[in-house]
């Protein structure tokens, strides 16, 4: 890749999305926005190893996207009303006016993450459009070939184009929801990074810090919604322990085996900043600040043993109420059997496996075969292990589980574990 | 990954800033500051008092001299520091070349190493105890 491609790689991830979020408010359609801005781009690859790289790359971009959308509507046969009002506003706007409007990007951050898209097509678009990657970059993050990234933006944009939805932050009798999409968006691109669901590699960095990046612009975008700085704490605490995540040989190391010392405790300090701003805002803690909460006191504790963990399931009740999911219901089942024993948890997951809400995840039976394992009651707890291994995405997660039934049939016979 | 923009001013930056209204200047860093927190990429930041208020020690000698103010005859002085954290080289140097600083000003821009840069070294003791050390500085 020359040294020019690679610049402007830089500059379209710093201004990127503030360009399309400019011609998306002057054209109303994401879509256009987005290709006349790539077409700009294009344009600069032509010139700027001529030329050199303008002072300021962002206006420069936006002036030549904007003269392209007016020349292109100037070809119409037929031009109508509106494209000629438009052009005549666009001719009118001096290209050193530039200066991108923070309200934009919150524009197109509701539109990227906008319910009428499926997940698998706001992920990239919000990687693309508010995240300044390119394709190739989101596809290596994704793990999906570059062809399928472009393909489903160019869906993603074409479904926006088809619902008609305008480029608008959402009214205020709306926001709620819509705020929980943007979050959801931006949380899955973090844990798909934290603990990556597909292929061999434990966690992939790259996707979580870019997952950090777009929390941090949009606290900077909404500092008065609770819930933003909640999942940016969520994100800081879970981030601060990657490094002891894994062993030297790749292989995931679990909370309780984790090294703690190697456990980031400046990320720490930006989480437990990220929750004070919460609290300050003076309107409690949703359900992020409630699992930021959660990630706060595994964070501070010293080790798994003197860990709070009365109050990790007073949080969990209360996450549990205010967004109940099974997996919630599971994470406080640990919490239990951590405060109070392995026999007062195992009910909460044996009424869940009943349910059967979480069936195909390997998540119940490994937390069922832990619990049976403590219980001493060492063939079920393999049953489970094992079953668990069979349904874990991850080969590493696979092989940690084997090896735990391994170790626990071993010890059955040999005497007690290590 | 994360990188230390180091800013470095010699004394004709001094001298030029001193013809300006230091109120302009806090507004042009705090605008440079702010578009990189609206970014999502500014991690900590500080500058640096005079050299006069400074010491210097010397290793030239037996034992580590120390003298007061600045450093003897170099004139080019190290008066802040950013860390970024982006993901690549080439964003670093983007957002460095963005920096509102005039003629005798250079920012030096240097990756902060991170613990893949130890690996090999991962058995020292040191290379351990230095985790226990970032939780104690963490927390202080």
């Amino acid at each position: 890749m020359s040294d020019v491609r690679r610049r402007i790689d830089a500059i379209w991830r710093i201004e990127g999305p503030r360009i399309v979020a400019t011609l998306a408010r002057m054209t109303g359609d994401v879509g256009l926005a987005e290709d006349l801005a790539q077409e700009a781009v294009v344009d600069a690859l032509r010139q700027w190893p001529e030329s050199g790289v303008p002072r300021n790359a962002g206006a420069w971009l936006t002036a030549v996207a904007k003269r392209r959308a007016i020349d292109g509507w100037r070809r119409r046969a037929r031009l109508d009303e509106r494209y000629r009002v438009l052009a005549q506003q666009l001719e009118e706007a001096r290209e050193d006016d530039w200066q991108p409007i923070d309200d934009d990007v919150l524009r197109l951050v509701f539109t990227a993450c906008h319910p009428v898209l499926s997940r698998e097509a706001q992920i990239p678009l919000t990687l693309r459009l508010v995240g300044g990657l390119t394709t190739d970059e989101i596809a290596r993050m994704l793990l999906v070939p570059v062809p399928t990234v472009q393909q489903r933006i160019v869906r993603a944009k074409r479904t926006l184009s088809a619902a008609r939805v305008p480029i608008v932050t959402p009214e205020p009798d709306e926001w709620g929801g819509r705020l929980g999409a943007v979050l959801g968006v931006v949380y899955l691109i973090f844990t798909e990074g934290y603990a990556a669901t597909r292929g061999d590699r434990w966690i992939r960095t790259e996707l979580a810090d870019e997952a950090l990046r777009l929390g941090r612009v949009l606290a900077g975008l909404m500092p008065s919604e609770p819930e933003v700085h909640g999942l940016v704490a969520l994100m800081e605490f879970q981030a601060a322990r990657f490094a002891a995540r894994v062993a030297r040989d790749g292989s995931p190391v679990l909370l309780a085996d984790q090294n703690r010392s190697r456990w980031d405790r400046v990320q720490i300090e930006r989480g437990r900043a990220a929750l004070r701003r919460v609290d300050a805002l003076g309107r409690g803690r949703g359900s992020y600040a409630l699992q930021a909460a959660i990630a706060e006191c595994h964070a501070v504790a010293p080790s798994v043993a003197s860990t709070d963990w009365d109050r990790i399931v007073l949080l969990y009740e209360a996450l549990g109420r205010l967004a109940p999911s099974p997996v919630v219901d599971l994470n406080r089942a640990v919490a239990v059997s951590m405060a109070t024993g392995p026999a007062d948890a195992l009910p909460i997951v044996e009424r869940l496996a009943a349910e059967g809400t979480l069936a195909g995840s390997h998540l119940l039976p490994s937390v069922r075969g832990e619990l049976l394992a403590r219980l001493g009651r060492v063939e079920e707890a393999c049953a489970q292990l094992r079953a668990a291994a069979e349904l874990a995405g991850n080969e590493r997660e696979r092989a940690v589980l084997h090896g735990k039934a391994d170790a626990l049939a071993g010890s059955h016979t040999t005497g007690p574990a290590q | 990954m994360k990188y230390m923009l180091i800013l470095r001013t010699t004394d004709e930056a001094k001298a030029a800033a001193t013809e300006l209204d230091f109120e302009q200047i806090i507004d042009a860093m705090g605008a440079y500051n702010e578009s990189m927190m609206k970014a999502g990429v500014l991690l900590a930041g500080e500058g640096l008092s005079d050299p006069e208020d400074g010491f210097v020690v010397d290793f030239e000698a037996d034992r580590p001299i120390v003298t007061d103010g600045p450093y003897g005859e170099t004139h080019e002085l190290f008066s802040g520091f950013w860390i970024l954290q982006v993901a690549s080289k080439e964003e670093a140097a983007e957002w460095a070349s963005r920096a509102p600083l005039g003629p005798g000003s250079k920012l030096e821009v240097r990756r902060v190493t991170d613990e893949a840069d130890f690996e090999a070294y991962a058995d020292n003791e040191y290379v351990q105890k230095e985790a226990g050390w970032r939780e104690q500085l963490g927390t202080k």
